[in-house]
C-alpha cells in the first residue's frame, strides 16, 4: 500500500515539476472547444444544443495526448524494471498510473469543462449532469488508457495507436455522458445515464488495472 | 492441441484439409446462392431485396466467429505460449476484419431500400464498427513492434480486452431499441424463419465457414513461411 502511494505522489510530483505537460494537455482542450464555434458559426442555438458532445469529444482527445508517455518514460529510462523488480504488484502499479493520470489531467478537464460550457451557451440545467458525468466518465477513460498506454510500451508511433486502440473502447462512456448531459438540457431525470456511468467505472476499476498489469507483464519481459 | 503445436505436423494436416475445405466451400456457396437468389421465395413484406440476407448475416456471423478465433488464439498464446496460437492470431484478425466489412458494406445496401437510410447510429450498427476498430487495432498494434514476439503478445492483450463487445453486439438488438431487427434465428423459443429461406442461409453460413477455414489455413501457412525466412536471414547476417 505504501509502494502505491508512494507511486501516485513521485508521478504527481513529476507532473508538478514538469507543469508544461498538464498545460498542454489544458491548452489543447481549450482550443480544440474553441474551433467549434469558429467552424460552425456562432449561432448560440446551435452551440447549446451541441455543448455537450463537443465538450465531452474534446475531453477523450485531450486524454489521449497523454497516454503514450504514461509508461514510455519509465520504460525508457528503465523505472519500469526497477518497478517490476520491486515486488509490488503491476496491476497496482498500473492502477497507481491510472489515478495519477486523472489527477492529473481528467480532474483538470472536469474542473475547465463548466467554463468552457459557458462560451458555447451550454442550458443551466445541463451543469450539474455534465460535471457529475465527467466526474465519473473520466476516471473510466484513465483506466482504460492505461491499457492502451501499456501495451504500446515500445512501439513505433505510439502516440497515434494508443487513440486509435483506446478511443473505441470508450466510446460507452461517451454515450452515456454526452445522453446525461441531454437529458440534464432537457429537464429530464439524469440518474440512469449516471448510474450506468458509476457502472461502467465500478467494471472498469478491477478489470482495467488487471488487463494493464498483463500488458506490462508482456512489456518488461 | 500441443500436438499441433508442431508446425511441420499443423501443415500436414492443413494441407490435407485444404482440398475438402474448398470443395464444401464451392458445393456450399453455390448451392447456396442458388437457392437464395433463384429458388426461394420474395418476403412478403421487403420483396426482393430480402435476398440481401443470405450474404450479410453469414458475414455478420463470421465477423463474431473471427472474433472468437482471435480471442480463444490470444488466450492460447498467453497462457500456454504456443507457437502457432500467434501465428493463428494474426491470420485471423484481417480476416475477421474483412467479414465485418463485408456485413457493413451488404447492411448500408440493404438499409438504403428497407430503412430509407445507408448508415443509423442505432446500437447493433455502432457495436460492429467497434468491431471492425477492434480488429484494425489488433492489426496495427501487432505490426507496431520491431519484435514480432512483443507485437504478438501485446496484440493477444488486446484481443482478450476487446472481447466485452461480442456480448455487447449479440445482445444489443434486445438491450436497446433498435432499428436493426432483433434475432430472428438464434433466439429462445425457436427461429422465426421460414424452412425455405432456412435452408439456403444454412448453407451460405457454411461456405462461409469453409471459406474462412482457407483464408485461415492459406495466411497461416504464408505467416509461417515468413517467420522461417525472418529467421534464416538473421542466421545469416550473424555467421
Amino acid at each position: 500500500m505504501n509502494g502505491f502511494l508512494a507511486l501516485i505522489a513521485r508521478d504527481l510530483r513529476l507532473a508538478r515539476r514538469q507543469g508544461a505537460d498538464v498545460a498542454m494537455t489544458l491548452a489543447f482542450f481549450v482550443v480544440v472547444v474553441a474551433l467549434f464555434p469558429l467552424g460552425l458559426g456562432p449561432t448560440p442555438a446551435l452551440l447549446a444544443r451541441i455543448a455537450g458532445g463537443v465538450l465531452w469529444v474534446t475531453a477523450l482527445l485531450a486524454a489521449m495526448l497523454s497516454f503514450d508517455r504514461l509508461f514510455q518514460q519509465d520504460a525508457d529510462d528503465g523505472g519500469l524494471d526497477l518497478l517490476a523488480l520491486s515486488g509490488m504488484p503491476l496491476v497496482l502499479v498500473a492502477l497507481a498510473k491510472a489515478v495519477a493520470h486523472w489527477l492529473t489531467t481528467g480532474l483538470p478537464t472536469v474542473l475547465l469543462a463548466p467554463l468552457l460550457a459557458l462560451t458555447l451557451d451550454l442550458p443551466a440545467a445541463a451543469y450539474p449532469a455534465l460535471v457529475t458525468g465527467l466526474l465519473l466518465g473520466t476516471p473510466t477513460v484513465s483506466l482504460l488508457g492505461t491499457v492502451g498506454a501499456a501495451l504500446v510500451v515500445g512501439a513505433r508511433r505510439a502516440g497515434v495507436l494508443v487513440a486509435l486502440i483506446v478511443l473505441p473502447l470508450t466510446i460507452p462512456v461517451l454515450i452515456f455522458g454526452v445522453a446525461a448531459v441531454e437529458a440534464g438540457g432537457a429537464g429530464l431525470p439524469i440518474q440512469p445515464h449516471l448510474t450506468l456511468l458509476a457502472a461502467l467505472l465500478a467494471a472498469a476499476i478491477p478489470l482495467a488495472p488487471l488487463a494493464a498489469g498483463a500488458a506490462l507483464r508482456q512489456a518488461v519481459e | 492441441m500441443h500436438r499441433f503445436a508442431n508446425p511441420t505436423r499443423f501443415l500436414r494436416l492443413a494441407n490435407a484439409l485444404l482440398p475438402w475445405l474448398t470443395a464444401a466451400a464451392v458445393l456450399l456457396l453455390a448451392s447456396g446462392l442458388w437457392l437464395g437468389l433463384l429458388r426461394s421465395p420474395a418476403d412478403y413484406q421487403q420483396g426482393e431485396t430480402v435476398r440481401i440476407m443470405y450474404v450479410h448475416v453469414p458475414a455478420a456471423w463470421m465477423a463474431m466467429a473471427g472474433y472468437t478465433t482471435l480471442a480463444l488464439s490470444s488466450l492460447a498464446f498467453l497462457v500456454w505460449k504456443h507457437p502457432l496460437a500467434d501465428l493463428s492470431a494474426r491470420a485471423a484478425s484481417p480476416i475477421g476484419a474483412g467479414f465485418t466489412a463485408i456485413a457493413l458494406v451488404t447492411g448500408a445496401l440493404w438499409g438504403q431500400p428497407m430503412w430509407g437510410t445507408w448508415w443509423v447510429w442505432d446500437a447493433r450498427l455502432t457495436s460492429v464498427l467497434v468491431l471492425l476498430f477492434l480488429y484494425l487495432g489488433h492489426m496495427a498494434l501487432t505490426n507496431a513492434f520491431d519484435d514480432p514476439e512483443r507485437g504478438g503478445r501485446a496484440g493477444a492483450v488486446l484481443a482478450l480486452v476487446g472481447v466485452v463487445n461480442l456480448p455487447i453486439i449479440k445482445f444489443s438488438v434486445d438491450w436497446w431499441n433498435t432499428l436493426h431487427q432483433p434475432a430472428s434465428v438464434l433466439r429462445l423459443g425457436g427461429s422465426t424463419i421460414d424452412p425455405a429461406m432456412m435452408k439456403p442461409l444454412f448453407l451460405m453460413a457454411g461456405g462461409y465457414l469453409a471459406v474462412f477455414g482457407i483464408a485461415l489455413i492459406l495466411r497461416i501457412r504464408a505467416l509461417y513461411a515468413e517467420r522461417r525466412l525472418r529467421q534464416l536471414r538473421l542466421s545469416l547476417t550473424d555467421a
